[in-house]
């Protein structure tokens, strides 16, 4: 179990001192799920009445579109540095590999969101910085890096892989992005737990079905 | 003459028969509905339409598992071909809800949580099979492509969860002047519906039948180029070396 997290650690390490150096994704997904923010702000007139009704909407939707495209760059480093093979050589299971790609890709998101939601808080002029919404970032966030780990890997020798994982990533998503919008509606309009928590139990349903399944499943896309 | 025979006793001229008579049992036979008019006829169409369409995503998700199972290909044509077959049904099926809906709910389109997880799982499709077209041909793809519509299939039951939990935050919009009203039609109804699912049930196994064949028709027309190719290298490995000699 210690040996695991160990492995888990490093290849998450590795991921975020490489991410250090260069800040090509966490710089480019906060950048561009601004971007989608402000051309929300200007397609529909944001007011004290309608943002709380489209605020939690408009945050989701530029998180998901915004990690995509962070999550098309896990593997493409890999595989522009030929360092792929060298992952697959060590001598440790493959769904050790996936775990310390999928906390990457957490780490990536989630230092995203820290940077995004407090804009969007102020843009919106929503009080968002609530600790439920601490636990739906984080719910969320995971099942984003777990489904987007697993297709990032299964895409990176697609043509027009850019095109390719927002394709597969998003219909998949969709339950855990109502989740997420409805529970963050729910978090603005200042709802009790409850309310909040049965949406709080889809996503923790999604989180767990599809950590499961794609452990269990990326051993064999890796290989050739 | 057995030729002749033969096509009469075909399925294809079962199927076509079927459909003549379901079409004629649709706008001929059964009376118009009291309530919601001639536009509810389109029910006996819609509805095995999207039976075709689930059919398809059963398929897909037993042949995927069946391929990683057994490695046998014959899986792999089967999900691909119901795949293909399915999404068609599965668009065809989202076209004709449309219809019906902008007359009888007032709205083309509505949170419904059906009418949700009816067009995510159309998209999941969708992309399988760009998935499958994208990727360079080879077991690899045909590995992935199955891990694709299995997750598919695990998802559904989260987005139907998902999409009626939404659906009861957001009640949908159904407005229209016959939402609510009980039918007017007995069991008239019922054997019409019953007829044109066995039609379509019949039309979608075709369907899938002949797309399963072409896909055997392209493997084994790439099979025999790969093997041409190789024996054309080796005739021509020979033959320099020869010339070398």
């Amino acid at each position: 179990m210690r040996e695991s997290l160990a492995v888990i650690w490093a290849i998450g390490r590795k991921d975020l001192l490489l991410e250090t150096r260069n800040k090509d994704v966490i710089v480019a997904v906060s950048v561009f799920a601004l971007l989608v923010l402000m051309i929300f702000t200007f397609a529909i007139d944001i007011n004290q009445v309608n943002a709380k009704l489209t605020g939690p909407g408009i945050l989701w939707a530029s998180i998901a579109f915004a990690g995509v495209t962070g999550l098309n760059r896990a593997f493409a480093l890999e595989l522009e540095g030929n360092t792929l093979e060298a992952l697959m050589l060590a001598p440790i299971s493959r769904d050790l590999i996936y775990a310390g790609k999928m906390f990457g890709n957490f780490l990536f998101i989630t230092a995203a969101q820290i940077i995004v939601i407090p804009i969007f808080a102020v843009l919106f002029n929503l009080a968002v910085l609530r600790w439920e919404m601490l636990v739906v970032s984080l719910l969320t966030t995971i099942g984003f890096s777990a489904i987007g780990t697993l297709f990032a890997a299964m895409t990176i020798r697609v043509r027009a892989r850019e095109v390719m994982l927002p394709l597969l990533f998003l219909p998949v998503v969709t339950p855990l992005i109502m989740a997420a919008v409805e529970s963050t509606s729910h978090v603005v309009n200042d709802s009790s737990w409850p309310e909040i928590y049965q949406w709080i139990q889809l996503a923790i349903a999604f989180d767990i079905a599809f950590i499961v399944i794609s452990a269990f499943i990326f051993q064999q896309i890796l290989e050739d | 003459m057995t030729k002749v025979i033969n096509l009469i006793v075909s399925p294809i001229a079962l199927s076509a028969v079927l459909m003549g008579t379901t079409l004629w049992l649709i706008f001929v036979w059964v009376p118009t509905e009291t309530n919601q008019g001639a536009v509810q006829r389109i029910l006996y169409l819609h509805v095995p339409i999207a039976w075709g369409a689930m059919m398809g995503i059963i398929v897909v998700s037993a042949g995927s598992f069946l391929y990683l199972w057994k490695k046998n290909e014959i899986w792999d044509r089967l999900a691909v071909a119901s795949a293909e077959v399915g999404v068609v049904f599965g668009g065809l099926a989202l076209l004709t809800g449309m219809i019906w809906a902008k007359p009888v709910w007032a709205v083309w389109w509505t949170g419904e949580a059906k009418l949700t997880t009816t067009l995510i799982l159309f998209f999941i499709y969708v992309a399988y099979l760009m998935f499958r077209a994208y990727f360079p041909p080879g077991t690899q793809r045909q590995r992935l492509a199955a891990m694709i519509a299995i997750i598919g299939a695990i998802d559904t039951p989260i987005i139907y969860f998902a999409a009626n939990l939404w659906s009861q935050a957001h009640p949908p919009l159904i407005t229209g002047p016959a939402a609510d009203s009980e039918s007017s039609l007995g069991t008239s109804l019922g054997v019409v519906l019953l007829a044109s699912t066995v039609s379509f049930t019949l039309l979608f196994i075709l369907l899938v039948k002949m797309r399963y064949e072409i896909r055997k028709s392209e493997d084994e027309i790439k099979h025999f180029k790969r093997n041409h190719q190789l024996d054309s290298a080796v005739l021509n490995n020979i033959s320099q070396a020869r010339g070398t000699s």
